[in-house]
C-alpha cells in the first residue's frame, strides 16, 4: 500500500464516520440573561421541554445578565457562532430590530407549522416587540413592571392605614418612620433607572423622548428635564438629605431588594419579578405588601411600561434549529407552562387568556402571590399613550447609564436637579444622533 | 567586518520564527488594523454594515469634554499610582538590600503581590474598603461617614490607586532590589566610612547607579498605569461614582461593549495606543541615551 492508497482509504473512513446516521435529536442553544433564582427556574423550564419531546435538545446557557447576554451574542453572531434564541432586554430591542440580525417570530412559527395565538398577548406587551404596522418580531417571554413594596408592620406602626398611593404619603410615611427609630424608611438605588425615572415617566404620562419616545423616528430627542421628573428628582434628593432615602446598592454591600427582605429597609421599589425573590428572602415575620408605584398628587395614573426580556431567533442557524425553536415557543406558550413560570418567578402572565386562568382558579387570592395582579393593573390601567407605549431609543443601555450618573450626580455631588438633566438630555441627544448616524438611511419598521 | 551566517538556507530562518510572527499579526497586528479600521467608520453592532466617516469619531471625542477629563484623570491616576508604587517597592528593596540574611525570603514575600490578577485583588480589596462591612470602613463607627467609596469619587479614585500601587510594588521590588545588589559593596561602604547615613548613600550614590532601572521602571508603570486599570475598575468601582473613577481604558471598555459604539471605542483606543506608543519612544530613544550607565 502507498502513501496515496493510506490517504484514500483514511478519508473514506473519515467520511463514513461522518456520515453515520445523525442523532434523531437536533441540538440548539437558548442564551438567557438571568442568573441565580430565576436561571435555575429556565434550567427547570428547558428540563421539561427536552423530556416532553423526542425531536430536539435545547441547551439552555446563562450569561448572567441582559448586558453580558447582549454582548456576548452579539460577539457569537459577528463570529457566526451564535445561539438560534436569544433573551434581550428591552432597552436592546430597538438596537435588533434595526439589526436584520433575527428571524420574526410569526415567520419562525409559520415556517415549523405551528401556531401560537399572537392576539391573546397583552397590548402592551406585544406592541413593544412589533413593528409600527403591528408584526411581532421577537417571542414575548418574561414581561414585568416597577412595583413599590412596602413593610405594612413599619406602616402600622407609625399609624398609616392601607397603603401609600401618593408620593407625599409615601413622605410623610418615611419621616414618621425615621421619628420611630427606623433608620432607612425607603431603600434607594441610584442604578433603578427604570422603575424612579422610566416607569415614573409613563405612569404620570410624560415623553421619556419626543415623537413617542422614539417609536416615531430615529430623529427623537431626549426630554427629561421638560417634564415632571425634574420635581420628582428634586423631591428625592430632599428625601435623601433628610435621611429617608436612603442609599442602598451592591455598591455599598447590600442591594434594595435584600435591604427590604432582611428587615433594614421598610419600603423599596422595584420589578415585580423580584416578588418571589422578596418571598424567599423575607426574614422570619415579615409583613409586606406589593402595590402600584405611588403618583404625585393631582396627576392621573397611566399604564406603566412592559420591562423584562423577549427571546429573539437569529439569522444563520439550520431549518431543523429553527423548527427546534418553533417548538419550544409553542412549549412555553401553552397555559401550563405559562402558568407555572409566572407561579415560580413572579413575572406576570403574559396572555390575557393565562391571566384569567390565573384569577379564575385563585392564585392571586392568598399570600405569598397576592398582589402580583395588581401588576397587571398597572399596565393596563389605561390604553397605551404615545409616552407609554414603550421606549424605542437606540444605544438606550448607554443613555441609562447617563441617567445613573446624573442622579448620583444629584444625590452625592449636590448638582442642581435641573441642569443635571438638562445636560442629561444634552448628552442623551449625543447618543441618539450617534445611533442615527450608524443606521443611516435606516427606517423603523 | 565579519559576516556571521549560520544557515546557508534561506528558507529555514524564515520557518523558524514563522510560529511567532504568526501569533503577532493575528493577536496584535490584526486586532489593530481591525481597531483603525473601525475608528474611520460608523460600525453597527450587529454588524449589518457601516460607513467610512473619515475623522469624525475623533472629532467626536476631542469635542467631548467629558473624555478630556477622562484624559486627564487617566493621567493623574498613572503618575501617582507609579509614584506610590516604586516609593513603597524602592524603600522595601534598600532595606532587603542592607540585610544580610532572609533576602531570599522577603524577595519570596514582596514579590508575591505580583502574581495575583488584578479582577482577583479587586475582589478582595472591595471588601476590605467596603464602607459598612470593611475593615477599612470600620473607621467609620468611629467617625461617621468619613469613609465612603461609593458616593464619595475621591475616595473611589484613592482605592483605586492604592491597590492598584500595591500590585505594582512586587514587580518594581524585584528590579529595584536586583540593581542594588548589583552596586559592588565597596562604594556603599567607602561612603559609609566617610560618614555617609544609610538615606544620604541610597540618594547620593546608589540612586545614581540604578538610574536606568529607576528610569526603565517609570516608563514600565506608566504605561501599565494607563492600561492595566480595567480589572481592578470593573471589579470595585464600575467607573462610578458619577463617572470618577472612569480612565481611558475604562471608558473604552464601557463604550464599547456597553454602549456598543465600536467606533467611538475603536478611535479612543488608537488615541490611548499612539499614547503608549510615544512613552515607549520616550523610553528607547530619550531615556535609554541619556541615562549614563556605570
Amino acid at each position: 500500500m502507498n502513501r496515496t492508497t493510506l490517504l484514500t482509504a483514511a478519508s473514506t473512513i473519515a467520511v463514513l464516520a461522518l456520515a453515520t446516521p445523525a442523532m434523531a435529536q437536533t441540538k440548539f442553544e437558548f442564551w438567557y440573561g438571568l442568573s441565580g433564582d430565576l436561571s435555575d427556574r429556565i434550567q427547570d423550564m428547558c428540563k421539561d421541554f427536552n423530556a416532553s419531546q423526542a425531536d430536539y435538545e435545547i441547551v439552555c446557557v446563562s450569561q448572567d445578565n441582559y448586558d453580558a447576554n447582549l454582548q456576548n451574542t452579539i460577539a457569537a453572531y459577528r463570529a457566526n457562532k451564535q445561539p438560534t434564541i436569544t433573551q434581550i432586554f428591552d432597552a436592546g430591542t430597538l438596537d435588533l430590530m434595526l439589526s436584520k440580525a433575527y428571524v420574526p417570530v410569526k415567520t419562525v412559527m409559520a415556517d415549523a407549522g405551528l401556531d401560537v395565538d399572537f392576539g391573546d398577548y397583552f397590548a402592551g406587551i406585544a406592541s413593544y416587540y412589533s413593528t409600527s404596522t403591528g408584526e411581532l418580531l421577537s417571542m414575548p417571554f418574561n414581561s414585568s413592571t416597577a412595583m413599590i413594596y412596602y413593610n405594612t408592620d413599619a406602616l402600622a406602626k407609625v399609624g398609616f392605614e392601607g397603603i401609600p398611593s401618593t408620593w407625599t404619603e409615601v413622605e410623610d410615611v418615611a419621616r414618621k418612620m425615621k421619628a420611630a427609630g427606623y433608620e432607612c424608611p425607603v431603600a434607594f438605588d441610584p442604578a433603578g433607572v427604570w422603575q424612579w425615572y422610566e416607569q415614573f415617566s409613563a405612569i404620570h404620562n410624560q415623553p421619556i423622548a419626543t415623537k413617542g419616545n422614539g417609536f416615531g423616528g430615529l430623529d427623537a430627542e431626549m426630554a427629561a428635564s421638560q417634564g415632571l421628573f425634574v420635581d420628582q428628582l428634586t423631591w428625592i434628593k430632599a428625601m435623601y438629605d433628610e435621611g429617608l432615602f436612603v442609599h442602598k446598592s451592591k455598591d455599598v454591600g447590600q442591594n434594595d431588594l435584600d435591604a427590604f427582605a432582611a428587615g433594614d429597609c421598610q419600603i423599596f421599589s422595584g420589578s415585580v419579578a423580584g416578588h418571589g425573590t422578596v418571598t424567599a428572602k423575607a426574614i422570619e415575620g415579615l409583613n409586606w405588601q406589593v402595590a402600584m408605584l405611588p403618583m404625585r398628587e393631582g396627576v392621573e395614573r397611566t399604564n406603566s411600561l412592559v420591562g423584562g426580556a423577549s427571546l429573539w431567533t437569529l439569522q444563520g442557524k439550520t431549518e431543523e434549529e429553527y423548527k427546534g425553536a418553533a417548538a419550544f415557543y409553542a412549549f412555553i406558550s401553552t397555559p401550563k407552562q405559562a402558568e407555572w413560570w409566572s407561579t415560580v418567578t413572579g413575572y406576570i402572565p403574559v396572555t390575557n387568556s393565562g391571566f384569567e386562568a390565573m384569577k379564575a382558579n385563585g392564585f392571586y387570592n392568598e399570600a405569598p402571590y397576592a398582589g402580583r395582579e395588581l401588576a397587571i393593573e398597572s399596565l393596563t390601567a389605561t390604553p397605551p399613550t404615545e409616552n407609554t407605549r414603550g421606549i424605542r431609543l437606540g444605544n438606550y443601555a448607554s443613555i441609562r447609564a447617563e441617567m445613573v450618573k446624573t442622579i448620583q450626580d444629584v444625590l452625592f455631588n449636590n448638582a442642581d436637579p435641573k441642569q443635571a438633566l438638562t445636560d442629561f438630555d444634552a448628552k442623551g441627544n449625543d447618543i441618539l444622533r450617534r445611533f442615527e448616524a450608524t443606521y443611516a438611511g435606516a427606517s423603523l419598521l | 567586518m565579519e559576516r556571521r551566517a549560520y544557515y546557508k538556507n534561506k528558507t529555514l530562518p524564515w520557518l523558524l520564527i514563522a510560529p511567532q510572527l504568526i501569533l503577532v499579526l493575528v493577536f496584535f497586528y490584526w486586532p489593530t488594523t481591525q481597531a483603525l479600521f473601525w475608528a474611520f467608520t460608523l460600525e453597527q453592532p450587529w454588524g449589518g454594515g457601516n460607513s467610512w466617516v473619515w475623522f469624525d469619531n475623533f472629532l467626536a471625542i476631542f469635542r467631548d469634554r467629558e473624555y478630556w477629563s477622562t484624559v486627564l484623570r487617566s493621567g493623574f491616576y498613572a503618575v501617582v499610582v507609579t509614584a506610590i508604587s516604586m516609593a513603597v517597592a524602592l524603600t522595601l528593596a534598600a532595606f532587603v538590600d542592607r540585610a544580610l540574611k532572609g533576602t531570599k525570603l522577603f524577595q519570596s514575600v514582596f514579590v508575591w503581590p505580583y502574581a495575583i490578577a488584578a479582577p482577583a485583588a479587586g475582589v478582595a480589596f472591595r471588601f476590605i474598603f467596603a464602607p459598612e462591612s470593611g475593615l477599612v470602613g470600620s473607621i467609620n463607627e468611629i467617625w461617621p461617614g468619613v469613609w465612603n467609596p461609593a458616593i464619595n469619587g475621591v475616595h473611589a479614585l484613592a482605592m483605586i490607586i492604592i491597590c492598584h500601587a500595591w500590585l505594582g510594588i512586587g514587580y518594581n521590588f524585584i528590579f529595584f532590589l536586583a540593581a542594588l545588589q548589583m552596586i559592588p559593596r565597596s562604594i556603599s561602604e567607602a561612603g559609609a566610612m566617610d560618614g555617609a547615613r544609610p538615606v544620604q548613600r541610597l540618594f547620593d550614590l546608589q540612586l545614581p547607579l540604578i538610574a536606568p532601572t529607576f528610569f526603565f521602571l517609570f516608563i514600565i508603570n506608566l504605561i501599565s498605569s494607563f492600561t492595566d486599570s480595567f480589572g481592578l475598575i470593573d471589579t470595585m468601582t464600575e467607573g462610578g461614582p458619577v463617572g470618577s473613577t472612569e480612565v481611558m481604558v475604562y471608558k473604552i471598555y464601557f463604550d464599547g461593549f456597553k454602549g456598543l459604539d465600536y467606533s467611538g471605542a475603536a478611535a479612543q483606543s488608537i488615541v490611548l495606543m499612539i499614547l503608549v506608543i510615544a512613552l515607549t519612544f520616550v523610553q528607547f530613544k530619550w531615556v535609554e541615551k541619556r541615562v549614563h550607565y556605570n
